[in-house]
């Protein structure tokens, strides 16, 4: 249930740049290389921001899909399966350039200060 | 009372805080002099009883330390005492969701309990679990998996992650193989889909099978034959 630790992450970077202020919104982009389960982390997302200024927020999340630039030929492709394949030459040794991500891109924040409850 | 929103922009890696204590573990370890293994495999793939035969095999040729991850008691530190080395048991919060992997603060934790400047190899038994012990880096050289043939052919493209991220593939429990329906050149081929270039071997922490060649990989990392030194 690794979606937990990073549920408790997102929480704490999104408390940290609300500094007091409620977050209504936190916006996730998740890669598809990453074995990131959306419902499990929304689950998780509600229960470790409850009692924090990040409780009640909406936990936005957009799946990048995976991309690679081919060491042998230089192509770029989409990948959507495995094996990650170039699609120009076959080849197998690809530079991701896409679908690792696993960041907080945005956050909404309610500009009137809440003081007590930051997490 | 009116309130307004605002969108604030952030971009920060959620595992953003991991890693920075990940690569303070690997300063301490550079330090040192220690090279580093993060063992990881599902739960029973054989990681402790292999741990033992490294042991026995590399007694005298390299100070090796454990930190052992693996459990909330300490049964695999206590197999591992007997061999007099340095070994450190971190206990991974049992709090629900907590027990699943090892991260980058509770292998810091366990740091000091060991004499790192006396250890030249330090593995670190994760915890048994194929998908969250992948996510977290922790200071580590290398990542090392075992997965064992009574888990199926399939495993690597069920867990591509953990797969991919390993440096080092043990395929263990080959002695077991006359009495399975374990499709080898299959599991090699689903393997070749998802890590086509981490070498492969095929062990047996029974009876020893293809442990000399897992040791001569050790031997082959030992401290400094991989790093640059500060004179370079
Ligand atoms: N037949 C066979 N059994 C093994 C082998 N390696 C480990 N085992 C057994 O598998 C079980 C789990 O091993 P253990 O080392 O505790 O796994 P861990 O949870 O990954 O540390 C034990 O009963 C071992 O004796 C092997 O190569 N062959
Ligand atoms: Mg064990
Ligand atoms: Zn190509």
């Amino acid at each position: 249930m690794h979606e937990l630790s990073i549920a408790t992450s997102i929480v704490e970077i999104a408390c940290r740049h609300a500094a007091g202020r409620r977050v209504t919104r936190v916006q996730l982009k998740v890669g598809y290389l990453r074995q990131v389960v959306p419902s499990a982390l929304t689950f998780s997302f509600e229960l470790v921001a409850d009692g924090t200024s990040a409780q009640g927020a909406s936990l936005d999340i957009e799946a990048v899909p995976a991309s690679g630039i081919c060491l042998q030929c230089g192509a770029q492709s989409a990948l959507d399966a495995f094996p990650l394949q170039c699609s120009a030459c076959g080849g197998f040794l690809l530079r991701i350039v896409a679908g690792e991500e696993l960041i907080v891109e945005s956050l909404e924040l309610e500009e009137q200060e809440i003081g007590t409850h930051s997490g | 009372m009116e309130r307004t929103v605002a969108k604030t922009l952030v971009v920060e890696g959620v595992l953003n805080a991991n890693d920075a204590i990940a690569q303070a573990n690997r300063e301490q370890f550079d330090r040192a002099g220690t090279y580093v293994i993060n063992l990881m495999s599902s739960p029973g793939a054989g990681k402790t009883t292999l741990l033992e035969h490294t042991l026995e095999r590399l007694d005298g040729k390299l100070r090796i330390g454990v930190l052992e991850g693996d459990v909330q008691t300490t049964v695999d530190a206590d197999r591992l005492l007997r061999f007099g080395i340095p070994v450190v048991q971190v206990n991974t919060d049992p709090g629900f969701g907590g027990a699943c992997h090892l991260d980058a603060n509770m292998v810091h934790h366990g740091l000091g309990a060991l004499p790192l400047p006396a250890i030249d190899l330090l593995i670190i038994e994760n915890v048994g679990n194929l998908v969250c012990p992948a996510e977290f880096k922790v200071g580590e050289d290398s990542r090392v998996m075992i997965s064992s043939v009574t888990e199926g052919e399939d495993k690597p493209l069920k867990y591509p992650l953990m797969f991919r991220s390993a440096d080092l593939i043990l395929v263990n429990k080959v002695d077991l193989l006359p009495h399975l329906d374990f499709d080898l050149p299959q599991f090699l081929r689903n393997l070749d889909a998802v890590n086509p270039t981490a070498p492969r071997f095929l062990v047996s922490a029974r009876t020893g099978q293809g442990v000399e060649d897992w040791c001569a990989w050790l031997l082959a990392r030992r401290p400094n034959a991989g790093r640059t030194s500060p004179t370079d």
